[in-house]
């Protein structure tokens, strides 16, 4: 049978189909395009009534378009038009335009939730089908408030087809992720869960992706479904390949379902009760035992479905990570896959394998099989592939093969894709220092890294040495002695020379006795370098040359005569002009105590979180951070025990705080420190000032804009100090704000910096922000400049302290909905109990103590004074640490300000 | 699973199912990335990648490409084997499937596609009761019938 005799062909919509394809430019292509835009546009707009034929027709054409990527701004009243058309057909190309096409802000939404409601209610399952799939297409949230209530009942009553079962199930999973606070379950979770024992199994798959995702979020209320789960599941695994019919996929019974059934598990620990628990072990060691019997058919699709099964299954054992038996017999099962002839087998092996390194019981069998991996990361033709090998080394690392594994890393590098070495650098770099046990392997390994991927070493990793270094005194001759050699090759890498500069300068001298390596050489050595680095590195050997002085009394004299060089002392960078003009007067006029006092060796380092570690995780996204799933390969990746202390402070570079300087030499740590001090890049710096009211404002090349402010009742005052961080003058520089402020002195020297006073009032309550627009000359140039001031409703708040019960009755009374903003956003930074405690304190209300019942939420009182009225605020915030996501409730007396609040807080968490 | 498309060898999308909301002008890079990155991958090569914090799962049919975004605790090998079935419901209803089936029936393969797949889960995996649903649907309506010349048919299933 010709197919398109199938359904009803729409000759105009085919013949439009082959014009397009005919069409030989793009040009050619817009131009039809256009040309039938304007030809439906009449026909819509035309006096004639269009029949439901010819309406379907043409928004079918129009979604075409839209599916060829152009823009399509009309066509929607006549698709909503279709829904409530009584032809299917008509109907069906209605709600796939809509699915499509609508977005949630749409203004139709009203007249679409209409002709859904009414489907709905047809009782005629095929209409109700359609808009089921309509509302899980769309899944907008004005949707989930329309039908999340109505869809349940649907889903559980008695009288309902198993298609619209199956398709009620699903709509609900996504109403759920788009809204989890309106899809309320309560009274049919048992109902829901009991679906698992359906006759039918298209009900049975369809419902358990939604108890899965309600588990997940509830796991107590949903936890009957393990049991109901596991004798499902046996069933399955214990019937012949031909006793489910239809739903047997090339001889394998159910894969889907069985997938489905195996990954609810993991929602949950090991069964308690014996009897579910010895089926389940059963179910496993069946799944486990298939996989070594003979295929029943050579179809790929036959290995795929059975294999999926079985990696679902590995994935539960080692969730469970509770049965050595069968960890290990998984383990067994992935070594065979890893030199299966399939790729995406070994590609899966190699991933799953992963998550099993970090088990106690099965990381063992893991390493018997390092020769392989080491073999694939050689051999393996996919980049993909090896990427996967790479990652399995680094998981089964341990004291014992390390060695091994870096160097085998390391030569890998050198020809590893461009795409995956700054991660294997930081891989190399981590293993190296976990597992060192002589810190001059370490030294070795990070210098060979530097060596052969200089480039995708970060800053993180070399201060990192450095750090090492300097904290260990066993390690620092060798440190020197090597950095020095490695110096020696004619082409070396600069963050080479950022190392060594930084090494020879504190612990030069433990290499001094050495003629070959004596003062002089090495500053010899290290000046040879300068011409060819960039500006930060010459300022770091700067550093190091006025350390030299210090250490070897000899080098003064040359030393100097470089310093005061017209390339140094005139130099066109500041920084560096400056650097030689304080260095060559330090060593000129300071005596030798005070110079041995200011140029001291660097006090060790506090012991923190190491920066490259942090590193690998935020490349790795803030999701695996806190993830403590072991199941997922990320997460092995921050399953370093030892190192990780976090501390809500941890910024980055655990180096970059500085160490603790002593009075006595004050100077000498922010000389050698400020190396590494980073120009703050704020674009979003307003939202930064939500939670405090201090800090740099705005940074480039130019120009530094400070704040600090304070703010009392509905005053405020702000002090903006103007820096201008380089050698020239600014002149006419003028600031505005579109509020009254006093002006500006119009010139700024180079260096120096002037300071601008605002006084705020709140006169009402308000959302934007005033703008503050910065206009000077800088050499002939004019800069232009506008900021938004961090001046937000928040900053008016007068803290209010409260009892539970008044809190819960102010609660109450603001329960307009108009009153209430709220909020549900993913975390984006981690969710540390302390910092989130400071930043709400931060923001100007009380933080309320054992006022929720819930210890791990937050709520806040407060009133914001405006000269008009006082508005009373309370705020909620329950973290899902699980989800990594908050929700953040506000309530007011005032709208916009619950509003504009929950924007404000929205982007701080 | 996130979304789901179809492209050709020339890189034409065919198809395009987005189970997670985003904007226009995303869905248009995302595609004009993956697009990219799936054509630029040898014939032998594993069928699953990693892709921004994604796992991506293709698998290329006679001319058209299948490709399926999937989160990370979703299973790849399942994934392929959805690809799969949705071939062979095409591939069934429109018998032999070939891409210009696809092109001029567009709105037919995103029907059969909401039968399979709703809001990016399996919800009816055996192929008599997702066809029944199709050609249930297409006795429902208005017989109307139309020629039309298929040149160069290249099934999909024979690849």
């Amino acid at each position: 049978m010709p197919a398109v005799s199938k359904g009803d062909g729409m000759r105009g919509l085919a013949v439009f189909i082959s014009d397009i394809r005919n069409c030989k430019s793009k040009e050619a292509e817009i131009k039809r395009i256009n040309k039938e835009l304007a030809n439906i546009r009449s026909k819509f707009k035309g006096d004639k009534a269009l029949d439901g034929y010819s309406k379907k027709k043409y928004v079918c054409k129009l979604l075409f378009i839209f599916l060829l990527g152009h823009d399509i701004d009309f066509g929607h009243m006549e698709a909503v038009n279709l829904l409530s058309s009584n032809k299917y057909t008509e109907k069906q190309i209605g709600y796939l335009f809509i699915s499509v096409l609508v977005n949630s802000n749409s203004e139709l939404i009203r007249l679409i939730n209409n002709a859904i409601k009414n489907d709905l209610s047809s009782r005629n399952p095929t209409f109700m089908c359609l808009a089921l799939h309509c509302i899980a297409n769309v899944g907008s949230r004005e949707m989930a408030e329309a039908f999340a209530g109505e869809i349940p009942r649907i889903l559980v009553a008695g009288d309902t087809m198993d298609s619209v079962k199956q398709s009620a199930a699903l709509c609900l999973l996504r109403l759920y992720k788009t809204s989890p606070d309106l899809v309320l379950m309560g009274e049919w979770t048992s109902r829901v869960v009991h679906l698992l024992n359906d006759q039918h199994m298209g009900v049975v798959t369809a419902a358990i992706s939604l108890i899965t995702c309600l588990s997940q979020k509830n796991p107590d209320e949903f936890k009957t479904c393990v049991s109901l789960a596991v004798s499902r599941l046996s069933r399955i695994v214990s019937s012949a390949s031909t006793d489910l019919q239809d739903y047997t996929y090339y001889f394998v019974p159910a894969p889907w379902l069985s997938c489905k059934l195996l990954r609810l598990l993991q929602c949950y620990p090991p069964p308690e009760d014996g009897a579910v628990k010895g089926r389940l072990v059963e179910c496993l060691e069946t799944i486990l035992n298939k996989a070594q019997e003979p295929p029943k058919s050579k179809k790929v699709q036959h290995s795929n479905a059975k294999n999926a099964i079985l990696f679902e299954a590995i994935s539960l054992i080692i969730h469970y990570d509770s049965e050595p038996n069968l960890l290990v017999r998984a383990c067994n099962q992935l070594g065979q896959f890893l030199q299966h002839r399939e790729t995406n087998l070994r590609y899966l092996a190699l991933e799953s394998m992963c998550t099993l390194a970090s088990s106690e019981f099965s990381h063992e069998a893991v390493k018997t099989h390092i020769e392989t991996v080491i073999n694939a990361l050689k051999t393996e033709r996919d980049v993909s592939v090896r990427q996967r090998a790479a990652d399995l080394l680094y998981a089964m690392c341990d004291r014992s093969n390390a060695k091994q594994i870096v160097a085998e890393m390391l030569s890998y590098l050198e020809t590893a894709d461009y795409s995956i070495r700054e991660e294997m650098v930081l891989k190399v770099a981590i293993l190296a220092e976990k597992y060192a046990v002589d810190y001059s392997w370490y030294v070795d390994t990070i210098l060979n890294l530097i060596r052969i991927a200089g480039d995708y070493v970060s800053e993180e990793v070399w201060y990192r040495v450095i750090q090492i270094v300097i904290n260990r005194d066993d390690v620092q001759g060798y440190a020197a002695k090597t950095v020095f050699e490695a110096l020696q090759a004619p082409a070396c890498h600069e963050n080479m020379v950022k190392v060594g500069g930084y090494i020879l300068g504190e612990f030069g001298n433990l290499i001094a006795g050495d003629p070959r390596s004596s003062p002089l050489v090495q500053f010899n050595l290290l000046h040879s370098k300068f011409h060819l680095c960039s500006v930060p590195t010459r300022a770091l050997l700067l550093s190091a040359y006025i350390k030299f002085i210090n250490l070897f009394p000899e080098t003064k004299s040359t030393i100097q005569e470089v310093l005061r060089s017209d390339s140094q002392i005139r130099n066109s960078d500041v920084e560096l002009q400056q650097r030689a003009v304080e260095y060559l007067k330090l060593s000129s006029i300071a005596s030798t105590d005070v110079l041995a006092t200011v140029l001291e060796e660097m006090p060790p380092f506090p012991e923190r979180e190491s920066s490259i570690l942090a590193k690998l995780k935020k490349k790795k996204g803030p999701g695996a951070v806190s993830n403590h799933l072991l199941k997922t390969r990320k997460a092995c990746l921050t399953d370093i025990k030892g190192i990780s202390t976090p501390s809500p402070s941890a910024d980055l570079l655990g180096l970059r705080a500085g160490p603790p300087v002593t009075a006595a030499a004050p100077s000498a740590g922010s000389l050698l420190v400020d190396v590494f001090s980073e120009a703050g890049v704020n674009d979003d710096g307003f939202l930064r000032f939500v939670c405090k009211n201090n800090g740099v404002l705005f940074e480039n090349q130019l120009l530094q804009i400070g704040i600090k402010s304070e703010y009392r009742q509905n005053l405020g005052r702000m002090y903006l100090f103007y820096g201008n961080k380089t050698s020239v003058q600014f002149v006419t520089f003028t600031t505005t704000l579109n509020v009254q402020a006093k002006p500006v002195e119009p010139l700024i020297e180079g260096g120096a910096q002037v300071q601008q006073v605002i006084n705020i009032e709140c006169l009402t309550d308000f959302s934007d922000a005033p703008l503050l627009n910065i206009k000077f000359r800088y050499g002939g140039a004019l800069q232009n400049l506008t900021l938004k001031l961090p001046v937000t409703i928040n900053k008016f708040f007068q803290p209010t302290e409260m009892a539970s019960h008044d809190f819960f009755q102010r609660w109450k009374q603001l329960s307009l909905p108009q009153q209430e903003a709220q909020k549900i956003f993913k975390a984006n930074h981690a969710m540390d109990t302390e910092v989130l405690k400071a930043k709400l304190l931060g923001l100007g209300m009380a933080l309320l103590e054992n006022v929720d019942p819930n210890p791990e939420n937050f709520v806040c009182a407060g009133v914001i004074q405006t000269k008009a009225q006082q508005v009373g605020s309370l705020l909620r915030l329950e973290p899902n640490a699980q989800a990594q996501m908050y929700r953040l409730t506000v309530r007011s007396s005032k709208d916009t300000v619950s509003k504009r609040l929950c924007e404000l807080l929205a982007e701080q968490f | 699973m996130q979304f789901m498309l179809l492209f050709s060898r020339q890189g034409k999308l065919r198809l395009q199912k987005w189970y997670v909301p985003l904007s226009d002008k995303e869905k248009k890079k995302i595609t004009r990335e993956l697009v990219q990155t799936v054509l630029a991958r040898k014939p032998k090569m594993c069928s699953f990648l990693e892709w921004r914090d994604l796992k991506i799962v293709y698998k290329r049919y006679a001319s058209l490409y299948f490709c399926c975004a999937i989160e990370d605790q979703d299973n790849e090998l399942i994934t392929l084997e959805i690809i799969h079935r949705y071939v062979e419901l095409l591939d069934k209803y429109f018998g032999s499937v070939c891409e210009l089936d696809i092109i001029f029936n567009f709105e037919k393969a995103y029907f059969i596609l909401d039968e399979f797949l709703l809001g990016g889960e399996a919800q009816e995996t055996s192929k008599k009761n997702v066809l029944k649903a199709i050609e249930q649907a297409d006795l429902l309506q208005e017989v109307r019938h139309m020629c039309f010349l298929k040149i160069c048919r290249i099934s999909v299933l024979t690849q």
